[in-house]
């Protein structure tokens, strides 16, 4: 079983006109890597009508829609995020309830508000009253604003997740830009703190670098947009781990954060 | 068979990398089914004679048949031509410049120099575009990427000149290839390590546009993982030829 915690998918309101091939492609590839479960997020409208890190929640929900009619096309391999903006916090918390109803699995926060902001509250509580995870898009190391997005870093992540101790928070893609040996020391003393394995970066020794830091028993594999890179850092994680250590990582740590019954074999 | 045109040996002055060592590489070679590494002494990329890590390479790939040496040749000292004769005297396959890190002008007299030499000698040149991923880099690490501009300019200054272009991305490899003649075109050779593949499938987009005997196997370890570029083949519906050319054959015409 291999569960892919960071997939994203496109739908027809976005300004990508190949958004069925990508889907398609991601898919096809997936059954290459023998991927089980793509859980996957869609953030509003991908910039068509409102920015990709800041969407609007009318882009939320249709977003959010188009997920859960794909989840629904593939339920043996697909299963959702709710992404919302915490700066709506009605809308973000009611578009939590519906979707988790609806059969999604977790949370999704781009880059809308700091991680460590108090809008942020409200929405962690939710997660632990619904016992869901939260996956929170991080910039490995902000040493300045970056155009397009309020990322976070994993020192403002951490202290979510200290306000939070019951909350899985899953800091997002530690190949995905910016120094990660940076975050990786922030995290290594907040159990509740989980890596996500996936960005392209592919980096000699990040892989090592994470296993030290945080022990296999908090890391989770995924691919984000580079599903070559992710197949990667499986491989060679096959040659760095054992069988029982490569499965947490593959599929049992996200297991046991998701909720009960969120994946096939579980 | 398969060639990594794109491999380094020593320690990188900006982080911690594991397995710079000659053995650790072969044994990486093993671990992938690599069986020939082309190979930069990384260490002296960065020192003020980026040439001096030259005997030591040399002595290294002597005494492994899987390494082949590719030597650093600076054209803004004074005994580069010396370099360069001795990188065909050593049998080196290609050699390589990165003007950035050396302080110079990418598209500038040293270079146009250089290129010449090469083109003249029969001598291919291996350019990196970059080592790591800019977000990352260390705050002291001010060297900037090879500009898609400089490749143009070096590959139209010398009728004969070769291109190895390594850690491109699509972006950087269509506006080379697109901003050339065909006759230009046909004269570079990109690395595949820092392409795209799935979703995105960039990869797959430039083997149908730019074409399959344009792309040759590399992979830019220890400081990436050189699955990603085995991955990123597995991934493709390839044909066998396809993949021999990408993997073997094309570089094998670069070098030849």
């Amino acid at each position: 079983m291999l569960v892919d915690v960071h997939a994203h998918f496109l739908h027809a309101r976005t300004p990508r006109a190949d958004w069925r091939e990508r889907n398609v492609s991601r898919l096809t590839a997936g059954a290459k890597i023998g991927i089980s479960v793509h859980v996957a997020s869609i953030l509003g409208s991908w910039g068509l009508t409102s920015p990709i890190y800041f969407p609007s929640p009318r882009d939320v929900t249709a977003g959010n829609d188009a997920l859960l009619a794909l989840q629904r096309e593939h339920p043996d391999s697909i299963r959702g995020y709710v992404c919302v903006n915490p700066n709506y916090t009605a809308h973000a918390r009611a578009e939590i309830v519906r979707c988790l109803d609806a059969g999604m699995i977790g949370i999704k926060l781009a880059a809308s508000r700091r991680a460590d902001d108090p809008l942020l509250d409200p929405i962690a509580a939710l997660a632990r009253e619904r016992r869901v995870p939260v996956l929170q898009h991080i910039w490995q190391h902000r040493r300045r604003d970056w155009p397009g997005q309020e990322a976070s870093d994993a020192t403002e992540l951490c202290t979510l997740a200290r306000r939070h101790p019951e909350v899985a928070l899953i800091l997002a893609h530690i190949g995905g830009g910016g120094d990660w040996l940076h975050s990786l020391h922030a995290v290594r003393e907040v159990p509740n703190v989980y890596v996500d394995l996936s960005g392209s970066g592919v980096d000699g020794g990040m892989l090592e670098a994470c296993v030290e830091s945080v022990g296999v028993g908090r890391l989770l594999w995924g691919t984000d947009l580079t599903m070559d890179t992710g197949w990667a850092k499986l491989r060679y994680l096959e040659s760095l781990l054992s069988g029982e250590e490569l499965a947490l990582v593959s599929w049992k740590n996200a297991a046991r954060i998701f909720p009960p019954g969120a994946f096939p074999a579980d | 068979m398969r060639i990594d045109c794109n491999a380094f040996l020593g320690a990188y002055p900006w982080r911690k990398v594991p397995g710079t060592s000659p053995d650790a590489l072969l044994q990486a070679l093993d671990r992938t089914k690599i069986d020939v590494a082309w190979i930069t002494h990384l260490p002296s990329l960065f020192w003020r004679d980026p040439t001096e890590g030259n005997a030591w390479l040399y002595e290294t790939a002597r005494k492994e048949k899987r390494f082949k040496p590719v030597p650093t040749v600076h054209p803004g000292l004074s005994n580069w031509e010396q370099v360069l004769s001795g990188a065909a005297n050593a049998g080196a396959p290609v050699v390589r410049c990165d003007p950035l890190y050396f302080g110079l002008d990418p598209a500038g007299g040293e270079m146009r120099a250089l290129v010449a030499a090469c083109s003249a000698a029969r001598l291919p040149l291996m350019l990196g575009v970059r080592l790591e991923d800019g977000r990352q880099r260390h705050p002291n690490d001010h060297v900037g990427e090879l500009p898609a501009a400089a490749v143009r300019t070096l590959i139209r200054s010398a009728a004969d000149l070769r291109l190895l272009v390594t850690h491109a991305d699509r972006g950087f490899i269509e506006e080379v290839h697109f901003g050339s003649t065909p006759d230009e075109a046909r004269r570079i050779w990109w690395d595949i390590c820092w392409i795209w593949g799935p979703p995105e499938d960039h990869f797959a987009t430039l083997l149908g546009t730019v074409g399959v005997e344009r792309f040759v196997f590399g992979t830019g370890q220890p400081l990436r993982l050189p699955d990603n570029s085995i991955a990123k083949l597995d991934l493709l519906e390839l044909a066998r030829e396809q993949r021999e050319a990408i993997e073997s054959k094309n570089i094998q015409e670069l070098s030849a």
